[in-house]
């Protein structure tokens, strides 16, 4: 075991892959000769050569386009987009044709595209560089949606994507690249060091896709959560006092129903908590799933705590981001309610 | 006079109830234009993109440097191909209109390019081809029966009903899946080369898109990333005037001609009479060979027209005068072919009208068959079971969950 931050994990994800699969190829915008403006492909090129870390133009549509011909001709491309934020000129490619060539081919064609992106806020990024998306993607069917929420799953679950035959859409939540985040801006930051999910296996292991994890075992509230927002809902539960099962969806679609059923039948209590937008957001998804699997076993109404419905505000982040604050307080409202 | 700025409106030359005029064209004369050496740089190649290749004159005859010289029993299979492109068209278009399927797209006075190509490449190159490009498929092995059984969505349809008709795919014949989208698989293309020079193979991909379509981000990205890699591709662009009821200016082509899109970014563009077999093969030759010696990617611009309507949803004669095509200067390239190898002797009325009886009783018979694979209104029929299939590799649990539940509710009738 080796102690990682999340970036050292996902570097060490794609050189475990590239080692292992001769077809694995890296391409986007400085992640060759630099190594990615967050260090995440840092050292590969040097390794594995200009063919197969790429440096590509500024053009998030031909990056995911040419993957997707790439993959066609048997290669298995990661494909990063410098932001999730920058993922829109990419996404009719994503939708119309990396999500469907293998339906619409009944299987003759697909491509094993995994693309790489980092979201979230709390980095005073404003509206360009702090957006959570990933409520958009979990929307198309034919591709898997994952966000990790740690060093040891952001390997495990890389790997798994890396080596799906399926697309995926990778979520990196930048704002714990080098730390957990408990939601209070105040706080003097930590790193992975002293957290047991930054104790990393050097090599290859993975984390199935589709599968949800219990980050907190609890008794009286379930929290459904990903990303950066699961060290917040677990700071948030001990703030209060609540015994919570926090619980971290990891894969976003297909989602693992299961495990969240089984928490929310045994506490009866459920908040779901996301950085993005709320209105029509995935929090809508898992209240109506949770709704219709555990109805009878519900002692009070589920609720959401989300980013507000406006665009990411620079000078106001910490108002507009479901920090430790309004986590507490959401808590603290399922706990009452009856 | 104060002069100010304005917004040009490009308007076509020719309307409903006028006189066609193609006086907007630029044209060579065939044999005109020089070929110069593959690996040619670009600066000195961009006379490709403003003249026009053509290599079938006036008479009928082949002249001039791009003759590929190809002989008479090469020409007759080709001629066969583009033959039997039109007759399947002409009847697939019938059934349509006879509701027997939903829709159809025709190549009409496009099939030279499609034939060409698919000769020109090798049998390991990958083809990234736009709707109008059926020809390929048949080149490349497609039964007949199999076209018709996808238009068919029946159950021998490849694509399991999933798509609407003429959106094939043939992974033995290396011919991708067409998308319905347009432009999107031209950055595929050259995605495949780019893997393809990785793999250190010398399989080239070509990809083909019409002149509206170039206005798409996709074929910008196709061309930036092909000139900066040197992806070894051909990127066609059909230029058949006319997107639905848009005519080439609209997407630009008054300024400068498609070929020359890729000048700016130094890949060299070749302008080719679309309706001359010749030309077109020869000018695919070249872009292949240069690619495949390592010089990168070539623009062909295919100078063409749309022959029919976009699609049997739409009706030309509201928006392009009804006989335009009779006055196109580059004629039908059927008609030209099929002249050139009867002045050469090798070809003859008569020869001619007893291979369209014998395409169209195949492509008859082909029909018969397909029928019995399912029709629109008689079974066998699919089943919509496996509409949850292919969405993943392997079917996830709320697939499997709606999967059965749609069994519930058909079980229910």
């Amino acid at each position: 075991m080796a102690q990682m931050n999340m970036i050292e994990a996902i570097r060490s994800a794609h050189d475990v892959m590239m080692k292992k699969d001769s077809t694995v190829v890296v391409l986007g915008e400085d992640v060759g000769y630099f190594g990615g403006v967050f260090r995440c492909t840092d050292g590969l090129q040097r390794k594995y050569g200009e063919h197969r870390v790429i440096d590509t133009p500024i053009a998030e549509g031909g990056i995911v386009a040419a993957a997707i011909g790439m993959g066609v001709n048997g290669l298995r491309p990661v494909a990063e987009i410098q932001f999730a934020d920058y993922i829109y000129p990419g996404f009719d490619q994503i939708v119309s044709e990396l999500a469907r060539l293998r339906y619409r081919s009944c299987g003759d064609f697909f491509s094993p595209v995994t693309i790489r992106t980092p979201c979230g806020g709390g980095i005073r990024g404003g509206q360009t560089h702090s957006q959570s998306p990933e409520g958009i993607f979990t929307h198309i069917s034919g591709i898997k949606t994952v966000m990790p929420s740690n060093p040891y799953d952001a390997k495990g679950l890389l790997i798994a994507a890396i080596e799906s035959d399926d697309p995926v859409v990778f979520f990196e939540p930048k704002r714990i690249y080098n730390g957990p985040f408990d939601g209070d801006p105040d706080k003097p930051g930590v790193s992975w060091t002293s957290h047991p999910k930054g104790e990393v296996p050097e090599g290859y292991y993975t984390v199935p896709l589709g599968s949800a994890e219990v980050a907190l075992p609890g008794e009286d509230l379930t929290i459904i959560t990903y990303g950066t927002m699961v060290h917040v809902s677990i700071a948030a539960a001990q703030a209060t006092g609540v015994d919570a099962e926090v619980i971290d969806v990891r894969t976003m679609a297909p989602l693992d129903v299961q495990t969240l059923a089984d928490s929310v039948k045994k506490t009866g209590r459920c908040l779901i908590a996301h950085e993005a937008t709320r209105f029509g957001g995935y929090g809508a998804e898992l209240a109506a799933t949770i709704q219709k699997e555990c109805f009878y076993h519900l002692e009070a109404p589920i609720r959401r705590v989300a980013g507000w419905d406006t665009p990411y505000p620079h000078a106001f982040e910490w108002q507009y981001f479901p920090g430790l604050k309004r986590v507490s307080a959401s808590i603290r409202r399922v706990m009452e309610a009856e | 006079m104060i002069e100010k700025s304005r917004l040009q409106i490009p308007r076509p030359t020719a309307r409903p109830g006028d006189e066609p005029d193609f006086s907007y064209l630029d044209l060579s004369p065939a044999g005109a234009i020089d070929k110069p050496p593959i690996g040619s740089r670009t600066r000195n190649v961009e006379f490709l993109s403003s003249g026009l290749v053509r290599v079938l004159d006036d008479n009928h005859d082949a002249v001039g440097p791009w003759d590929p010289g190809l002989d008479p029993a090469q020409l007759q299979v080709a001629l066969r191909w583009m033959m039997l492109n039109r007759a399947f068209d002409e009847r697939m278009w019938q059934i349509q209109r006879q509701g027997r399927i939903s829709f159809y797209m025709q190549a009409l006075g496009e099939e030279a390019i499609s034939i060409a190509q698919g000769m020109a490449l090798r049998a390991g190159d990958m083809c990234f081809p736009s709707y109008r490009n059926q020809g390929l498929y048949m080149y490349r092995g497609m039964k007949l029966v199999d076209m018709m059984c996808q238009c068919l969505s029946n159950t021998r349809d490849m694509c399991q009903g999933r798509q609407l008709p003429v959106m094939y795919h043939s992974k033995e014949g290396n011919v991708f899946s067409i998308s319905g989208n347009l432009a999107t698989q031209v950055p595929h293309a050259v995605g495949w080369a780019m893997a393809s020079a990785i793999k250190g193979e010398d399989h080239i991909a070509a990809t083909w898109l019409g002149d509206g379509s170039t206005a798409e981000a996709d074929f910008h990205h196709a061309l930036t990333f092909a000139a900066v890699y040197q992806a070894p591709v051909i990127l066609n662009v059909v230029n058949n005037q006319w997107a639905i009821s848009s005519f080439q200016g609209t997407a630009g082509g008054q300024r400068r001609p498609f070929a020359a899109r890729g000048l700016g970014l130094g890949i060299p563009g070749i302008r080719v009479d679309g309706n001359d077999f010749l030309a077109i093969y020869a000018a695919t030759l070249w872009a292949a060979d240069h690619a495949r010696r390592g010089h990168g990617p070539t623009l062909i611009e295919h100078v063409t027209y749309r022959g029919g309507a976009h699609s049997t949803s739409d009706d030309p004669t509201k928006y392009r005068p009804r006989d335009e095509w009779d006055s196109f200067p580059l004629g039908d390239p059927v008609e030209r072919l099929k002249q050139h190898l009867i002045k050469e002797g090798c070809w003859s009325e008569d020869k001619h009208g007893r291979l369209e009886k014998e395409l169209k009783d195949e492509v008859q018979a082909a029909w018969k068959e397909a029928q019995k694979y399912g029709t629109m209104t008689e079974g066998p029929w699919l089943d919509p079971a496996t509409m949850f299939e292919d969405v993943y590799a392997e079917m996830p649990q709320h697939l499997e969950s709606q999967r059965r539940r749609l069994l519930e509710i058909l079980a229910e009738d």
